[in-house]
């Protein structure tokens, strides 16, 4: 895949999934995945997430997940978005999109770069309530979702012609 | 040389700190060294980083206890992550 076929983007501003979808190369198969900020959490309502980052490092971070997939699998392209500032509650806060030949390698790319991002991009969320604000805490269902990716791994995936 | 240390979300707030510019001395050879040191600061340090839950980067990378440091080195610590 060629380096263009990797894309990493990490932004303030809202974006529109049926834009970026309509970006993507003509392939067989396209997976696309949207995270969207809900309006309420085991700690109560949220109007709003400040979302915190480690500049540079974030995007190194999802370069080498996206590269890794295309080592993984057999993909025509890869684009993940991440949102960081304040994200109302109703916003899309995350998208990736996956093109591949055929549905098998697009749906498990897609999933496997959302579980890797979920335990290793270097993001923080901060919920804001009516009254206070609160970090929220990782879920060790996340690190249980991404650990089925390593027990499936074949051989050492490093880095792919994205990195 | 000098290490830069950065520190992010709840630990940032925890240690009233973003980023601090250390002299790079014998003995902060690691990454653990380099944790232990800034844990005797105080009371707050330690608590802040005995965590086990702690991350830790250098320059840029996940880390180990063991990754060893060099002058110039960035070097953070945060909580678990949260994206997505």
């Amino acid at each position: 895949m060629s380096t263009e076929g990797c894309r990493v983007q990490v932004q303030e501003a809202a974006f529109n999934p049926a834009q970026l979808q309509d970006l993507l190369p003509a392939s067989g198969a396209v997976v696309t995945f949207t995270g969207n900020v809900r309006d309420m959490s085991a700690a109560g309502s949220v109007h709003a997430l400040q979302l915190e980052h480690y500049p540079g490092m974030t995007e190194r971070s999802l370069q080498a997940i996206a590269s890794e997939a295309t080592v993984r699998w057999s993909l025509r392209a890869v684009h993940i978005l991440h949102r960081v500032g304040r994200i109302e509650a109703g916003e899309s806060i995350v998208w990736v999109g996956v093109c591949a030949d055929h549905r098998g390698e697009a749906f498990a790319a897609c999933e496997f770069i959302m579980d890797a991002l979920k335990t290793r991009a270097p993001f923080w969320k901060k919920e804001h309530g009516a009254q206070d604000a609160r970090w929220v805490e990782a879920r060790d269902s996340d690190i249980s979702r991404a650990e089925r990716w390593q027990l499936t791994r074949t051989g050492d995936a490093g880095m792919g012609p994205c990195g | 040389m000098m290490l830069t240390v950065r520190f992010f979300a709840r630990l940032r707030e925890q240690l009233a700190c973003e980023v601090l510019e250390l002299p790079c001395e014998p003995g902060l050879d690691t990454v653990a060294a380099l944790r232990a040191s800034l844990a005797a600061r105080g009371p707050v340090w330690q608590q802040a980083l005995e965590d086990q839950n702690v991350l830790m980067a250098v320059n840029q990378s996940l880390a180990e206890p063991a990754t060893p440091l060099s002058a110039g080195d960035e070097v953070a610590f945060f909580p678990p992550v949260t994206g997505g």
